[in-house]
């Protein structure tokens, strides 16, 4: 008994975690076909990371977004909103019918993320190389007041890699022994301008952290068993005082879509009004498909 | 050659004071006064990136060493982390020099401490021309960045007195707020006047029939002083000193400046984007149509070297403030 109740424990949380990551891909479809466009390539690339913060790692009080004693997450990329949105409508921290005004005048779901308008955002992104460097004063102020056990996660692309801000945050994160930081970086090896790799070499990304003295993970970032070992990594280390984590997650631009998995990437995917159907049939698809195997 | 030609001065170690010979000065009262200030408010904490000594941090650390935090020579790091600590419920005082400041680190002060209105209080060294070092230390047009940012108040201090009495106001105040540094040994003037810090009022320091000044930060003093020459030449001058740039006291200004007196304004500063255009377009904003004789650094890349040449050079000397009141008389 006592060697299978684990196992079986563990099936069951990753079962659950799978329909919550496909319930946050819904939503971001969902977003997705009210505005006719958007970020859907990075929601659905990254919907796995987020669903794993939110749905199994981060403590918040969904009646009261202030709660001193919350995890904070940061989400630097604020084009990602649409992702975060997709996560907090799944944790009820923003409700499901709101939604459908994604990027609509008055919404409280704008396209690039801002804490004033938004339940459970903390900061505004959206001017990249920003979202660590205030994580790494939040986790020093947090600490400073004794609040040490609460948790910084900062959510940054891999296109954040090339801003000197982010390894300034870096250097200082370790200087300080930030053990209560985490940051989760999306590799989706895509930038505005086209693939990462020709934009600007970061690899080795791994080597870069680790010689910035934080424990690096580096982990298949549409591999949500992987994702969750790697996650509960970092909570293994994280203390108040320690090394600063970072769980570099290797992601597919559409993931959960085929038809979009295989477009030619682009930062701002285009999709046709009769397509957003089918992606949400080849996204339930797969879905039921991996169910099925996993029974 | 002349072998009588006067020995050229040098220019200063950074350190330098800017106080005349025998002027009463008082040691780093930025430090003292955050200290002082970090007694009564257990919330305020001190950053800087690599400039603690340089910025007179170094006596708030001294003093609260656990409160103190040395960021590294990262600027974007500093105004980022300051925003992070003031979310998690603290006061952070985080001070660079005011080139960096303004120049390097705007998009990080910009979004992410004055755009949530958070209460940070951005404290630059080497404001305008105090220092010899050249154009990559001299911040001559940092109220100019600075004025454009929504929900940043922008303190410009002329003496000890004044930053003594800023510093627990910009602790309290809600939002952040940018502060002028004088640091090291800072001339004391004030108190020979009734005057007390106000943040957000222009006070009346001296009154004068024939010529209004409106100034800011250090050159109040040389308003001051320059004051005092002029009486020797009969011109009656008053003085109005403004140490809040934004929001500016646009009623005790406008009224000051609404009178045939010939108006000046004073500042450390470019002509372009300081204290001259505020107090332009406040004037101009409620229909009062005066000429003012603007008194700042021209809008060029400065000189290096010695700060009382600079000054003269540069028209901020008492000296050549009253030659150039003389000449507007006539």
């Amino acid at each position: 008994m006592t060697t299978v109740a684990p196992t079986t424990a563990h099936a069951e949380r990753l079962e659950r975690l799978a329909e919550h990551a496909y319930n946050v891909r819904m939503h971001a479809l969902q977003m997705g076909e009210v505005q006719g466009q958007g970020y859907v390539g990075q929601a659905l690339g990254a919907a796995d990371m987020l669903t794993v913060a939110y749905m199994d790692q981060l403590r918040y009080d969904v009646a009261d977004e202030h709660w001193e004693g919350r995890d904070r997450f940061l989400l630097s990329t604020g084009h990602y909103a649409i992702g975060l949105y997709a996560a907090l409508a799944e944790a009820g921290i923003v409700p499901l019918e709101e939604l459908e005004t994604y990027g609509s005048d008055d919404s409280r779901l704008p396209m690039s993320g801002m804490a004033s308008y938004t339940p459970g955002m903390e900061i505004s992104g959206g001017s990249l190389g920003h979202g660590l460097t205030v994580a790494v004063g939040m986790a020093l102020g947090l600490r400073h007041r004794g609040l040490a056990e609460q948790r910084v996660f900062n959510f940054l692309s891999d296109g954040e890699l090339d801003e000197g801000s982010t390894w300034e945050a870096a250097m200082g994160a370790a200087h300080h022994r930030l053990g209560n930081l985490t940051a989760m970086v999306d590799m989706n090896a895509l930038q505005a301008d086209g693939p990462a790799q020709g934009v600007l070499r970061t690899e080795p990304v791994l080597e870069k952290w680790q010689a910035f003295g934080w424990h690096a993970i580096r982990v298949d970032g549409n591999d949500l068993p992987a994702l969750v070992d790697a996650f509960d990594e970092a909570r293994s280390v994280a203390q108040p005082e320690g090394k600063p984590q970072v769980i570099i997650c290797d992601t597919k631009v559409g993931s959960g879509v085929t038809m979009l998995e295989e477009r030619e990437k682009a930062h701002f995917m285009r999709i046709e009004e009769h397509e957003w159907a089918i992606c949400r049939e080849q996204l339930t698809a797969r879905y039921e498909a991996a169910k099925e195997a996993a029974r | 050659m002349s072998t009588t030609a006067a020995p050229k001065l040098k220019t200063s170690a950074m350190i330098a004071s800017f106080a005349d010979p025998g002027q009463k000065t008082a040691p780093a009262p930025f430090g003292h006064a955050l200290a002082k200030a970090a007694e009564q408010d257990e919330r305020i904490v001190g950053l800087t990136a690599d400039l603690g000594k340089y910025t007179d941090m170094h006596i708030f650390a001294q003093a609260h060493p656990d409160r103190y935090f040395q960021m590294g020579m990262s600027e974007q790091l500093l105004f980022g982390a300051a925003a992070g600590m003031a979310e998690a419920g603290l006061t952070p005082f985080a001070s660079t020099y005011s080139v960096f400041a303004a120049r390097r680190a705007y998009d990080f002060i910009c979004l992410d401490i004055a755009e949530p209105n958070l209460n940070v209080n951005v404290v630059g060294g080497l404001p305008g021309l105090t220092t010899g070092y050249g154009p990559s230390h001299q911040a001559t047009e940092d109220m100019a960045i600075f004025r454009g940012m929504p929900n940043l108040t922008i303190v410009d201090p002329c003496d000890s007195i004044d930053i003594e009495q800023a510093v627990p106001q910009l602790a309290a105040s809600e939002g952040p707020t940018y502060l002028r540094l004088l640091r090291g040994k800072v001339p004391t003037v004030l108190d020979e006047y009734d005057y007390t810090f106000e943040l957000g009022k222009a006070k009346v320091l001296r009154g004068g029939a024939d010529v209004v000044f409106v100034s800011s930060g250090l050159m109040t003093m040389r308003a001051l002083q320059a004051a005092e020459l002029l009486a020797a030449h009969k011109v009656d001058v008053a003085v109005v000193h403004a140490p809040t740039i934004k929001p500016l006291d646009v009623d005790t200004i406008v009224a000051e400046l609404d009178t045939p007196r010939l108006a000046v304004t004073l500042e450390n500063h470019s002509v372009v984007g300081g204290l001259f255009e505020s107090v332009a377009s406040a004037l101009v904003r409620r229909g009062v149509s005066r000429r003012v004789v603007p008194v700042g650094l021209p809008d060029a890349f400065l000189d290096a070297g010695a700060l009382p040449t600079l000054h003269d050079r540069y028209g901020l000397s008492k000296e050549k403030i009253v030659e150039t009141v003389l000449a507007e008389l006539g």
